[in-house]
């Protein structure tokens, strides 16, 4: 076993602020690739890390790799808008948000690493008689299934968010909203790092750079990886590879009812801090909320089409700053720094799949879509579960693949409060 | 963003059309005989394919016809635009060289290939 990493506090800033800062150890290990593994992990985002994590901690396995083509977190983990809530519609959904968004609330203190969880409350906006009746529809549904949610009117919103745009007179004003106040967003570096480092402490190799090139499968049963790096071993194989998931799929002959496509954002230069709390709004599609750098943290939706490059159209990003200008004015002349996009998963449905598939010993976790920041340390959990178990755990016993036969589907379009 | 060169407009940008995605699913002709697992295939599996995908393309704030398109969806590149009806032309363009491997120009994402000079 390698050294314990040394535990991050106020003493261990203080002694290596005595040496320049100059002598801080690797968060995780580079280990060299073994040729056996009691499971391995493709893809290296927050989702993969959470799985590798949850098997080493809750279900003791720790011959464990982690592959990923790029580096850590350099995928969607670091590609989105950190928005983190569990006000979902259905049973299914809440039960698995919510799991998820409660991890959260502990993260930090568990992995010794500041995850800059803020739980500054999400406010979802509606601007016609339909938001209004939907939005409260989902605010019952989350009042039933224990997860807070509150509804304010106009003079309320304005009085929680006093720089939106409140007049009566705008193309789409604001009628209300609901509000998750334990809802916010984290640093999506730090997620990522944190369950590195977590991980890597229990013996979980991490490896960059190491691309998945083919899937070994004998008699319908997973036998192993090739890699750019050679051939690995192990009988347990998670897939948790978000956009690339198809890719993996097509190597085995898995079917899919995935389509990749880009989801972009942006953010805008520093100012000093004027939004306090995240607003999303379905109908005139923006959400928004500012980073503790300054920035305005800006999302816009999908384009239209299958593709992988990780770029947009700009109409996309011209739409929503269109609605964020007409809910805050004052942002009219701010200059954007940074604009990028991700290739996001996107389910019939809008729903995930984390499922077993007709290959013994092979998971996939995948078609988060727009949404799976949120659900990153619930994500893990749940699939690391199913893969020591060869069963899922009963939260996300409804997200199997089956259920586009079955005609079980978790519908969230829309109800998932924004609309891709 | 890119350009497409429609068949009866010419060349527009790509927000001036909608992709009716992948092409070449022929709805079954005996619907009642199917099977579940087979209206889920034709329904909701799709290929998602990283490199030259058939995809079908409607010009919805033009002319609003449908055409087919054969696209790198590594690189956006368009490759072939071809009619309904027509059978996929055999092209090939540059493969990737491995199979979620980024190609060297036309992607925004430099993880796999970029090299430090």
């Amino acid at each position: 076993m390698h050294k314990k990493p040394i535990k991050y506090s106020v003493f261990s800033l203080f002694k290596n602020a005595l040496s320049y800062h100059e002598n801080w150890q690797p968060v995780w290990r580079s280990p060299t690739l073994k040729t056996e593994y009691d499971a391995i992990i493709i893809g290296g985002g927050g989702h993969g890390l959470t799985t590798a994590y949850y098997l080493a901690k809750n279900h003791g396995l720790t011959k464990i790799a982690v592959v990923e083509k790029g580096w850590i977190g350099g995928g969607n983990t670091g590609r989105n808008t950190t928005i983190i809530r569990s006000n979902y519609l259905w049973d299914q959904s809440a039960g698995l948000y919510e799991h998820a968004l409660k991890l959260w609330e502990g993260m930090s203190q568990e992995l010794n690493f500041n995850v800059m969880f803020s739980q500054r409350g999400v406010m979802n906006v509606a601007h016609n008689l339909h938001d209004v009746r939907e939005l409260k529809r989902r605010w019952h549904a989350n009042r039933l299934n224990d997860i807070d949610c509150e509804w304010l009117n106009t003079k309320q919103v304005k009085e929680f968010c006093p720089i939106i745009n409140t007049s009566p007179n705008i193309r789409y004003p604001v009628l209300g909203a609901t509000l998750q106040r334990r809802a916010g967003t984290a640093r999506h570096d730090a997620v990522a790092w944190g369950y590195a480092r977590g991980a890597d402490a229990m013996g979980v190799d991490i490896i960059q750079n190491c691309e998945v090139t083919g899937i070994n499968v004998q008699n319908g049963n997973v036998t192993g990886i090739e890699t750019t790096k050679g051939r690995i071993n192990s009988n347990r194989i998670g897939v948790a590879a978000a956009g690339h998931s198809s890719v993996i799929a097509n190597m085995v002959g898995i079917r899919l009812p995935i389509e990749s496509r880009p989801l972009q954002a942006l953010v805008s230069e520093p100012v000093k801090p004027i939004l306090d709390t995240v607003v999303m709004s379905n109908t005139i599609h923006a959400y928004v909320s500012q980073s503790d750098k300054g920035e305005l943290v800006i999302g816009a939706g999908t384009d239209g089409y299958t593709s992988y490059t990780q770029r947009g159209g700009f109409n996309i990003v011209e739409d929503t700053i269109m609605a964020v200008v007409e809910l805050f004015p004052l942002f009219s002349r701010m200059k954007m720094l940074r604009h990028w996009g991700g290739i996001v998963d996107i389910c019939p449905d809008a729903s995930p799949i984390i499922s077993k598939t007709h290959i013994k010993g092979l998971y996939f976790n995948c078609g988060w879509g727009t949404g799976g920041f949120k659900a990153t340390p619930g994500s893990g959990w749940v699939f690391a579960h199913t893969i020591a178990n060869d069963q899922p755990h009963t939260l996300n016993a409804p997200f199997n693949i089956n259920r586009f036969s079955s005609g079980e589907l978790v519908d969230e379009h829309g109800a998932a409060a924004v609309a891709h | 963003m890119f350009l497409i060169n429609c068949p009866y407009c010419g060349e527009r940008e790509q927000a001036e059309f909608s992709c009716g995605g992948e092409a070449h699913i022929v709805r079954p002709k005996n619907p009642p005989d199917l099977t579940d697992d087979q209206w889920s295939e034709y329904l909701f599996m799709r290929k998602n394919i990283k490199g030259i995908q058939f995809e079908r393309w409607n010009h919805s704030n033009g002319c609003r016809r449908w055409f087919n398109v054969a696209r790198n969806t590594a690189t956006d590149e368009i490759l072939k635009i071809y009619n309904m009806g027509e059978k996929p032309p055999n092209i090939s363009g540059d493969a990737l060289d491995t199979p979620s491997g980024e190609p060297e120009i036309g992607s925004g994402n430099i993880s796999t290939s970029y090299t430090k000079k």
